[in-house]
C-alpha cells in the first residue's frame, strides 16, 4: 500500500474527433449551434453526438516505488493520453489517479524554448517550465553545459544553433530533472547516434537510482534496457502487464503480418506447397533483428528436370534496391532434380538486417530457359531493431542492411 | 539483517508521509480556483515575465525606446487634433500632459490585454506538453507591461519638471489606481485568453475592440464632459475610474469623482473573479482544444 508509487483507477479519456478535425470552431457557429438548440429540442432530436473515441478505456494498474515500466502499443492505442492524463495537462473523462511524489514529465526536449534567447537564459527558462527551481538550476548549470557541450556557444541565441546544438542542450535540461516519478514520452529519438547513447545513459542512471520511470517508447531495445516491467496498450485498454521481455515478444505476436498462403505457384515442372518466412523459437510476424531469419520452400518437383532448376528469392528494400539474390544451388549442384516433395531453407545469419522493412521477391526458374515466378509477388517482411549490431547500445545505422561484422583489434 | 538497519527501515516507512500526494480526477464544472496553486508556481511566473520582457524589443533597432516613443506619439497627435485645433478643456492643465497622465495607465492596459489575450495561444506548446496552472500565462504578460509603463513613467516626470507640476499627497494613491488597471487588464484579459483557446475570432477582436474602448475612455478629453445623468452608464467602463484616478493622482488638478470610481471598481472586481472561475473552468479542456 505504502510503497505505490502511481495508482490508477478505471481511467478513461474520451476524444471528440470532431474536435481533431475542425480544431477550433468560431463564434458563428457556436452562436448559430445555440440559437437552434431550443428547435431542435422541441423536435425531440438529441444534439447530435459527434464522433468520439475512447483513447482510454477502463484502465488500471499500479506502479510501486521505484519500479521503471516500459509503455507499449502501436500508433494511436493511447499510450501518449495515459502520460498526458499523467502528466496533468489533460484531465481524464471517468476515474481516478493517485500519485505519490513529485512529477517530472519529458513529453517532448526543449519545450519553451525560446529562439531569441541565448543558451543560458533557455536553460533558466526551460528548467523552470520542467519545474526545478531556480537554485536547482544554478547547482546543476555548469553539468547541464557540459553535458550539452555547447559552453561557447551558451551566449549565442538559439536561434543561431545547429539543429544538433539545440537538441543536445534541449535533453540536457530535462536529462537533470530529478523528480520522484518521471514520465518520459519517446524523447530519446534524438540528436545522433553518440548523444543518444548518452541519453540512454543518462536514462539508465535514473533508472538505477530507483526513481519511478513511466517510459513510452518503439525503441524496444531502449525500453528493454531501462524497464523490468511494462505495459502494453491496445485500443486504449491494457492488454498485459507483466515483465518487459514477455510484453515485447507480445506485442511483436500481436501485429499483423501478410498472409503468406496466397502465395501460389505452378508449372508444369513444380507446384509450389507452401512458403514460409519465420524465426526460430520466435513465433512472430514482426522479426528480431538479432534472430537468424528462415526463409523456407516445401514444394513438389511433378517431373524429372535434368537440369538448372533453382529456387530463391531476391532481397529487396521499399526503396527496390536489390541487397541480394540467392538461390539453393549457389553452394551445391543439384543438376538432376527428381520427382518428389522436398524442402528448401535458406537461412539468414542473425544481426543482418535493419530494424526496417524488406520486399522478399521469390525466384523459381530454370537455368538459360525460363523464369517460373513472376515479378509482382513481393512479401513484405518488418524488422524490429531489439538490440542492435553493438551490444552496448542500441544505435541507427545508415546503409540498408546492418552486419554485425567480426573484427580484430591487436 | 534488517534488524540491524533500523533507521533504513524507519526512513522507508515515513517516505510516503513526506511525499506529495496528487490526485488526478474528471473535471467537475465550476471548480475550486486553486489559487494556492499558482502561487506553488510563482518562480515559473517570474521566469515566464521576465521572458517576455526579455524578447519584447529583441531585433528591433530601436529597443526599448518604443516604450517611450508610443505614448510621446499619441501625445502629439492628441495635443495637435483635440487639444490644438478642438481646443478640448483639460482642467486647467497644460493639454500634453492632461492627455499623457491617460494615455500612461491606458498604454499599460491596452498591451496586457492585447498580450494576455493571446498568451494562451501563443504559448499552446507549452500547454500541450507541460503541466502547471494556465493562469501563469496571461498572469505573466499582464505583469510583463509594468517595464513598459515605468520607462514611460519617466517621460511624465520629465513633462511635468518641464512644465513646472508639483507633485501633491494624492501621488500616494496612484499604486491603488495602477493596482486597478492591472486587475481591469486581468480581468478581460482572463475572458479573452480563455475564450480565444476555442475561437480564434479573439484575435482580430482584440485590436478594434482596444481602439473603441480609448474614445470610451477620458483620455483625449475629460469626464466632465459627459452629462451627469448618463455618468453611471459612462463608470460601468472600468478604465474611466482608473484614467480619472490617474489624472487626480498626478495632476492633483481634477475632482476625484468617487460616484464614477466606485462604479467602475465594482465592474472590474466583478469582470475579474467571474473571468477567474471561467478561466479555471475552461483550463481543463486548454490541453484537448488549444
Amino acid at each position: 500500500m505504502s510503497d505505490i508509487a502511481v495508482r490508477v483507477e478505471h481511467l478513461s479519456k474520451l476524444y471528440r474527433l470532431g474536435e481533431q478535425r475542425a480544431r477550433y470552431s468560431t463564434f458563428r457557429e457556436t452562436l448559430a449551434g445555440a440559437a437552434s438548440a431550443p428547435l431542435r429540442w422541441l423536435k425531440g432530436e438529441r444534439r447530435a453526438e459527434p464522433n468520439t473515441i475512447w483513447a482510454l478505456d477502463d484502465v488500471s494498474f499500479e506502479v510501486k516505488h521505484g519500479e521503471a515500466v516500459g509503455i507499449i502499443g502501436r500508433n494511436g492505442a493511447g499510450k501518449s493520453t495515459l502520460l498526458k492524463v499523467l502528466s496533468r495537462i489533460t484531465k481524464p473523462t471517468r476515474g481516478r489517479v493517485d500519485i505519490y511524489g513529485r512529477v517530472g514529465s519529458l513529453l517532448e526536449v526543449g519545450t519553451g524554448f525560446h529562439p531569441e534567447l541565448t543558451g543560458r537564459e533557455n536553460i533558466y527558462l526551460n528548467g523552470a517550465i520542467l519545474g526545478m527551481s531556480r537554485r536547482e538550476i544554478q547547482r546543476k548549470f555548469d553539468e547541464i553545459v557540459d553535458f550539452a557541450e555547447i559552453e561557447k556557444f551558451l551566449d549565442t541565441p538559439v536561434k543561431f544553433y545547429s539543429s544538433g546544438m539545440y537538441v543536445r542542450l534541449a535533453f540536457a535540461v530535462a536529462a537533470h530533472l530529478e523528480p520522484e516519478i518521471l514520465v518520459v514520452d519517446e524523447v530519446l529519438a534524438v540528436g545522433d547516434a553518440e548523444f543518444q547513447k548518452k541519453c540512454l545513459g543518462k536514462m539508465g542512471d535514473v533508472a538505477q537510482e530507483g526513481r519511478t520511470v513511466l517510459f513510452v517508447s518503439h525503441n524496444m531495445a531502449a525500453v528493454r534496457n531501462l524497464c523490468l516491467n511494462g505495459l502494453l496498450l491496445s485500443d486504449g485498454a491494457i492488454q498485459i502487464r507483466g515483465k518487459i521481455s514477455e510484453i515485447i515478444s507480445h506485442y511483436l505476436n500481436s501485429s499483423h503480418g501478410q498472409d503468406l498462403n496466397k502465395f501460389f505457384l505452378e508449372s508444369e515442372e513444380i507446384r509450389l506447397v507452401s512458403l514460409k518466412i519465420f524465426q526460430e523459437n520466435y513465433n512472430n510476424q514482426i522479426f528480431m533483428t538479432d534472430h537468424p531469419l528462415n526463409i523456407e520452400y516445401e514444394y513438389e518437383i511433378k517431373k524429372k528436370v535434368i537440369n538448372g532448376l533453382r529456387i530463391g528469392f531476391d532481397l529487396i528494400t521499399p526503396e527496390s534496391v536489390i541487397v541480394f539474390r540467392t538461390f539453393d544451388d549457389d553452394l551445391i549442384n543439384h543438376s538432376v532434380r527428381k520427382q518428389g516433395l522436398y524442402k528448401s531453407i535458406c537461412t539468414i545469419p542473425p544481426n543482418f538486417f535493419l530494424g526496417s522493412d524488406y520486399y522478399i521477391l521469390p525466384r523459381i526458374g530454370i537455368h538459360n530457359n525460363k523464369w517460373i515466378s513472376d515479378n509482382d509477388t513481393r512479401i513484405k517482411i518488418t524488422f524490429d531493431h531489439i538490440l542492435g549490431v553493438n551490444q552496448n547500445y542500441a544505435d541507427h545505422r545508415p546503409g540498408i542492411i546492418m552486419p554485425a561484422l567480426k573484427w580484430n583489434t591487436h | 539483517m534488517l534488524n540491524s538497519q533500523p533507521d533504513m527501515e524507519e526512513s522507508e516507512a515515513t517516505l510516503p508521509g513526506q511525499l506529495i500526494h496528487t490526485v488526478i480526477e474528471p473535471p467537475r464544472g465550476w471548480a475550486p480556483l486553486e489559487l494556492g496553486e499558482v502561487w506553488k508556481f510563482r518562480e515559473l511566473l517570474l521566469f515566464l515575465t521576465w521572458r517576455d520582457i526579455m524578447i519584447r524589443y529583441k531585433q528591433t533597432a530601436l529597443g526599448a525606446a518604443w516604450a517611450i516613443l508610443q505614448p510621446v506619439l499619441t501625445m502629439l497627435v492628441f495635443s495637435i487634433i483635440f487639444g490644438g485645433l478642438a481646443k478640448l478643456p483639460s482642467n486647467g492643465v497644460p493639454y500634453p500632459i492632461f492627455t499623457f497622465a491617460a494615455l500612461l495607465p491606458w498604454q499599460l492596459f491596452a498591451f496586457a490585454l492585447t498580450n494576455s489575450s493571446n498568451s494562451l495561444v501563443d504559448d499552446q506548446k507549452l500547454i500541450s506538453k507541460v503541466y502547471f496552472p494556465r493562469l501563469v500565462i496571461p498572469l505573466s504578460s499582464v505583469i510583463a507591461g509594468l517595464v513598459d509603463f515605468a520607462i514611460a513613467f519617466l517621460v511624465l516626470v520629465a513633462l511635468m519638471a518641464w512644465y513646472g507640476i508639483h507633485l501633491t499627497p494624492a501621488i500616494l494613491l496612484l499604486p491603488v489606481f495602477l493596482l486597478l488597471a492591472l486587475t481591469s487588464a486581468m480581468a478581460v484579459g482572463l475572458w479573452f485568453s480563455a475564450l480565444n483557446v476555442q475561437y480564434r475570432d479573439i484575435r482580430y477582436v482584440v485590436p478594434f475592440l482596444t481602439q473603441f474602448w480609448m474614445y470610451a475612455t477620458p483620455i483625449a478629453y475629460s469626464s466632465e464632459l459627459i452629462p451627469q445623468k448618463w455618468l453611471w452608464l459612462y463608470s460601468l467602463n472600468p478604465m474611466t475610474g482608473v484614467v480619472e484616478g490617474f489624472r487626480w493622482a498626478i495632476l492633483g488638478k481634477s475632482n476625484l469623482d468617487l460616484f464614477s470610481l466606485g462604479i467602475s471598481s465594482v465592474v472590474v472586481v466583478a469582470l475579474f473573479i467571474g473571468g477567474l472561475y471561467y478561466f479555471k473552468r475552461m483550463e481543463a479542456g486548454f490541453a484537448d482544444v488549444i
